[in-house]
């Protein structure tokens, strides 16, 4: 795979840096988006070696992350009947939920299974006639279309024992949400490249415009990053506000059709309720009526939830930016992959457990 | 707070899978429930001990429980032998004598067994170690996943070797015998379908030969480590806890196998925690690292070696830092428990 000599290449990476010093006049504050982006900037460190005073504000752009605390406990609550097989990405196995998590009740006897596609949780279904398969569907843009195929593939293998739980979010509503805050420093997006490559940067455009904001479609690997925020300083610094596309080996300007028009046949937009940051309208997706057979909230009636987020957890401030995990009380101490208190410590794309993987302590700190 | 609405709380009162995988939560289990059973001793924890009231013996056992059993490049059986051969070859030993104890699931086709066992007695012939016992215990469907292998080994020590992951001393080269990674995304691969099984291959082989070609070098020779599961993370981690030293390394000259950096990308996972059977660490003195570079690279397991980085002169002692691609410095912290692969 040439793509990763190519875009990891440390000559490459320096000339980029010494370009962007010259290029930045100004502290400019850019916010990359998505989870795995984060996870490259800080194992990589370049977000210590950008020009003084220039910041990357870490967003909500980890599907862990934002998946309400609600929706974990329905799941633990579901994983924990028997005779079902509860289904999930392996990123959501340690999340905390209110109580516990999915690997905590795996060992107590509970039969949770990680799968690599969706499409492997239909499979499971239709090998196991006798259980109830339930498969955790969280997920920005990146992952729908690959959610919606299995819902359409076990509507046609007429499953009767196949559901799921669907929590998918939307990249621009929370974009939008972010900048109407008045107390928003984003002067500047990196788009996540894998959420374009689905849905193109049209939506985009709007925004950008509206909120007088360069927005850069970028990919994940460093001299993408390094790139994306050249491009989105040289907007800044001539004062243009325009969406542009640094990750032109993978994304067009109206993404993939066919995978939208997927998505479009098995989810309609919904309002959603983000964790750390609230309601948003049309934020998220939900199944279709014509699918609602398939929705496990239904099928499962678990009643008697009450998710309590930890009070000393400020998740919520990490995923608008508004604070860095380093300036957590609890960062590092009573908060660490192993005792995570809130769901950025726990997943790789989490920019607390980012910043933790790195060794990143609040001496350390680029606030 | 009510008793309907519970403060979070975590639930740790059974084993959890992550508590084998060598990293963290392994360490926690060792230090707070295993060792202070048997009265293990508060040294450092080394891939084999020194056998008391017998200067220059050396023994050691492992687990082998993979899944699948057979896998592109290797298999349980004689992973089995190449794991314990290399344990004792980490203390400096070369092997004498093993012991093979099988568990045996109901159930198990005997041609599968038969399978096992062959590819374990060759690989036994291979390195040239005899088989001297064993044991064989059969239990109920479920009771075990197919097969499990134990293995005993003990060794010789060359007489000039005396690696201890307690003995790494600043200005030490780090030294790594070859591409990290591969065993570890092969068996993931392989146990989930996951399409690079055609491009991957375990690296499991033994590694008592390339010891002996660092015999030359004797004392200058201070740390031995094969880095298993937890990858070149755990290893160079614990090193640099069990000798008070702060370890630092190059990212772009650790050898990562295209196959193994697009797999460890589509999951999430770092190449660096992924589990290795067929490569080693060495911290050599800095005056012998050129030397000892050349007889690793004079036999074929050692073929690849490169010098990946150094023992700080000074730094945080117990801190491995890891200099980054684009210049920044990082540090690669101990692996918590089980490698979950990321969702997107």
């Amino acid at each position: 795979m040439k793509y990763l000599d190519e875009y990891r290449d440390p000559v490459l990476a320096r000339r980029l840096l010494d370009e962007l010093r010259q290029t930045a006049t100004r502290p400019w504050r850019i916010m990359e988006v998505c989870g795995g982006q984060t996870h490259t900037l800080v194992r990589q460190g370049i977000d210590e070696l950008l020009p003084a005073g220039m910041r990357m504000i870490h967003g909500p752009g980890c599907p862990v992350c934002v998946t309400p605390l609600e929706t974990l406990d329905r799941t633990m609550a579901i994983a924990a009947r028997p005779g079902v097989i509860l289904t999930s990405f392996g990123d959501m196995l340690r999340v905390p939920g209110t109580d516990t998590d999915l690997l905590s009740l795996r060992a107590r006897g509970a039969d949770v299974r990680v799968v690599y596609a969706p499409m492997d949780a239909v499979r499971l279904a239709a090998e196991h006639p006798d259980r109830e398969v339930v498969f955790l569907a969280v997920g920005f843009e990146t992952t729908a279309p690959a959610n919606a195929m299995a819902v359409l593939h076990a509507a046609r293998l007429g499953l009767t024992n196949f559901s799921m739980l669907v929590s998918h979010v939307l990249v621009p509503p929370a974009m939008t949400a972010l900048l109407d805050d008045p107390d928003c420093e984003v002067q500047a997006f990196l788009a996540a490249g894998h959420v374009c490559a689905v849905m193109g940067w049209r939506e985009y455009e709007p925004i950008a415009a509206r909120h007088r904001v360069p927005i850069v479609v970028t990919g994940f690997e460093p001299l993408d990053l390094l790139e994306g925020i050249l491009m989105a300083v040289r907007q800044l610094e001539s004062g243009r506000f325009e969406v542009e596309n640094q990750y032109v080996r993978a994304v067009r300007r109206v993404g993939n059709p066919a995978a939208q028009d997927t998505v479009r046949a098995v989810f309609r937009v919904t309002d959603r309720a983000w964790r750390g940051i609230g309601p948003l309208p049309d934020s998220g997706l939900e199944l279709a009526e014509e699918y609602r057979r398939f929705d496990a909230a239904r099928r499962f009636d678990v009643g008697g939830l009450c998710p309590v987020e930890d009070a000393e957890c400020i998740a919520g401030a990490i995923l608008t930016g508004a604070k860095l995990p380093t300036d957590c009380a609890a960062y590092g101490t009573r908060c660490t992959p192993r005792h995570p208190l809130g769901a950025p410590m726990v997943s790789s794309e989490g920019t607390c457990a980012a910043f933790h993987a790195a060794g990143r302590t609040p001496t350390r700190s680029t606030a | 707070m009510t008793i309907e609405c519970p403060t979070p709380k975590h639930e740790e009162e059974v084993v959890l899978l992550g508590h084998g995988a060598g990293g963290r939560l392994t360490a926690e289990l060792l230090d707070q429930l295993i060792l202070p059973a048997v009265h293990g001793g508060t040294g450092p924890l080394e891939d084999a001990a020194l056998l008391p009231g017998h200067p220059g013996l050396v023994m050691s056992t492992d687990n082998f429980v993979v899944s699948p059993l057979f896998f592109p490049g290797g298999d349980i059986g004689s992973l089995a032998v190449h794991g314990t051969v290399n344990d004792l070859a980490m203390r400096g030993a070369w092997p004498l004598a093993l012991s093979v104890s099988l568990i045996v699931e109901e159930g198990l086709p005997l041609s599968e067994l038969r399978s096992v066992m062959t590819s374990l007695g060759k690989a036994a012939q291979d390195v040239g170690v005899p088989v001297v016992t064993g044991d064989t215990k059969v239990v109920g469907r479920g009771a075990a996943d197919r097969l499990f292998i134990n293995t005993t080994g003990v060794g010789q020590r060359h007489e000039l070797l005396c690696p201890s992951a307690a003995l790494a001393h600043p200005g030490d080269a780090v030294l790594l015998s070859g591409p990290i990674g591969l065993h570890g995304t092969t068996v993931l691969s392989t146990r989930e379908g996951l399409g690079f099984e055609s491009d991957i291959a375990s690296d499991t082989r033994p590694l008592h030969r390339l010891v002996r070609a660092l015999v030359p070098f004797g004392a200058d020779v201070h740390v031995l480590r094969d880095p298993t599961r937890g990858g070149l993370a755990a290893a160079l981690n614990e090193i640099a806890r069990d000798s008070s030293v702060a370890v630092e390394i190059e990212e772009s000259a650790v050898r990562v196998p295209e196959a193994v950096a697009s797999a460890c990308d589509l999951l999430g996972l770092d190449p660096l925690v992924v589990a290795n059977e067929g490569c080693l660490v060495a911290f050599v003195d800095a005056a012998s690292a050129e030397g000892a570079l050349t007889a690793m690279r004079s036999v074929a397991e050692g073929a690849a070696a490169v010098r990946i980085g150094e023992v700080l002169p000074d730094g945080p002692q117990g801190r491995v830092t890891l200099r980054t691609l684009v210049g920044a410095r990082r540090i690669v912290d101990m692996p918590l428990g089980e490698q979950l692969p990321r969702i997107c």
